[in-house]
């Protein structure tokens, strides 16, 4: 069984289709790339498997779970699946400590001083131990990205999941979250990404998934895809993504 | 060339310099000749004697200033029970209109209703209203006070400017805070108070800071329907002396008040605008 199984996957926003019936495994520990233009459905489709959108149809399993069921109650779902996101978005009234302490205080009901060793431990881990202290905005563009990813670890999610997270970072900066993602995967720790690093996808993913018009329309080791991909729309857009 | 060197200033920066003198030469003008016309030409109007005596009479604002001073301590009095609880009941009316539960649809219904009514009328009326017509009711003492009712008025009123003001504010926290809140898995409860709320209050402070200075002018309208505070008692020395000195005394009272702050709400929009650029 797949940790991760979207069936059919529909979502529409009005008459606009963005993601058009999306089925997708991802395995225990695997890292899946989702590659594609922007307005392919990348970020959409991430947002449904945290139920930040709700489908219009189709079914997300977790752990063979129905997630997806209507009227499900989002929060206990959200608590073990973790989301990253392009612009960071952490809580700028916080220091980075109190970003990442909050949400296992209020949903995991646990005190301070108890998360404290924990969550300094992951700081101490993401080479962020001295910066626990600082306000987002004291922090560079990486660095808070790499907070944002110790926040929803604070949360010691199953699955994680990566929307662009290095859109929005100085090309000198992406390389140090990317690292975090390879350590994460070193763990053990199951991903989804949605990415255009294309470099990083063709090494460390087990699976890359090409989406156009809110289809996976061709998906495999990025050995095959990037090599040897089948469809011509997909040559197409790897010939102008590697250029 | 030579020249250049010598001045160590580029042509811009002459260019610059020169125009920055013309500049104060022109303003320093004007003003001389704004100040002049004012102190040359207004006593020389038919009525200023008359306006002189009556206005700006330095014996009476020494006779009368202390009880003013005096009075204006009912006027921070009121202000200081009204401010918190328009801070309270408008934030409470700002989080009634973003209620999502269908069983707080008659709450939404309610603050929609609250700010409609409320901003609708003009403050003097609502305080005649409530400050004569909830005593009227015939209830025993304190409850008839006109210090009770003619607050109530106010903080009703305010509470819905205030209200507007907090809704803005919780508009103006970019929508993805939001998704990051739920994502880890808070709820909406906790994610309005722990992460929506904290961003959206500090962003209207100097919008509130506004409210309570035209609040505290406000409280004056409360003499309409007893209280003696500085412009009832402004109005009784001028029935007594045959002077409107009082008042001027009452303004100036005032203006130690507000211009401060209003510089102070000034300073925090301004430094507001730089964080934000």
């Amino acid at each position: 069984m797949a940790k991760l199984e979207l069936r059919n996957v529909v979502k529409r926003f009005g008459d606009r289709t963005v993601c058009a019936g999306i089925d997708l495994d991802v395995e225990e520990g695997q890292m899946v790339c989702l590659i594609g233009a922007s307005g392919a459905g990348k970020s959409t489709l991430l947002r449904c498997i945290n139920l930040l959108e709700t489908i219009e149809d189709g079914e997300i399993f977790l752990d063979g779970n129905d997630i997806s069921i209507p009227g499900l109650d989002p929060q206990s779902v959200r608590a073990s699946i973790g989301m990253v996101f392009q612009s960071f978005n952490l809580f700028p009234h916080m220091t980075a400590l109190e970003n990442a302490m909050l949400a296992p205080r209020r949903v995991r009901g646990l005190s301070r001083a108890d998360l404290l060793p924990e969550v300094e431990d992951l700081f101490r881990r993401f080479d962020l131990a001295d910066r626990m202290h600082n306000y987002p905005d004291q922090l560079s563009g990486g660095q808070q990205q790499r907070v944002a990813i110790v926040r929803a670890l604070a949360m010691r999610p199953e699955v994680m999941l990566f929307d662009e997270i290095t859109s929005a970072l100085d090309p000198q900066l992406v390389g140090e979250v990317l690292d975090v993602l390879l350590a994460l995967k070193k763990q053990g720790m199951t991903m989804v990404l949605a990415t255009h690093e294309m470099g990083f996808a063709r090494q460390a993913a087990d699976k890359v998934c090409f989406l156009k018009d809110g289809r996976i329309i061709e998906e495999g080791p990025p050995s095959t895809l990037f090599e040897a991909p089948k469809l011509a729309e997909t040559k197409a857009f790897l010939a102008r993504a590697l250029k | 060339m030579n020249d250049k060197k010598a001045a160590g200033l580029t042509r811009r920066q002459r260019y610059d310099i020169q125009q920055k003198r013309r500049a104060l030469l022109v303003a320093s003008a004007s003003t001389v000749f704004v100040v002049v016309a004012l102190v040359v030409l207004v006593p020389l109007t038919p009525g200023w004697e008359k306006v002189q005596k009556s206005f700006f009479n330095g014996a009476v604002l020494a006779k009368t200033f202390p009880r003013l001073l005096e009075a204006f301590k009912i006027n921070v009095m009121i202000f200081a029970w009204s401010a918190p609880a328009i801070a309270v009941l408008g934030l409470l009316i700002a989080l009634a209109r973003d209620a999502k539960s269908p069983a707080l649809f008659p709450l939404r219904i309610f603050g929609a209703a609250f700010t409609d009514v409320f901003r609708g009328v003009p403050v003097v009326l609502t305080v005649y209203l409530i400050g004569f017509g909830i005593p009227g009711l015939g209830l025993p003492r304190p409850w008839n006070s006109p210090y009770i009712w003619g607050s109530l008025a106010l903080i009703l009123t305010y509470s819905a400017y205030v209200a507007e003001i907090f809704r803005s504010g919780i508009d103006s926290v970019h929508q993805s805070q939001r998704s990051a809140a739920l994502s880890l898995g808070l709820s909406e409860r906790q994610t309005m108070r722990d992460v929506i709320l904290p961003q959206a209050i500090r962003n209207v402070v100097p919008s509130q800071m506004n409210m309570l200075i035209a609040l505290q002018k406000d409280v004056s309208l409360l003499s309409f329907i007893g209280p003696v505070e500085i412009f009832r008692q402004a109005g009784v020395f001028k029935s007594l002396l045959a002077s409107f000195t009082p008042y001027v005394g009452a303004a100036i009272i005032f203006l130690v008040v507000t211009i401060p702050a209003t510089r102070y709400a000034d300073y925090l929009m301004a430094r507001q605008t730089r964080e934000r650029s």
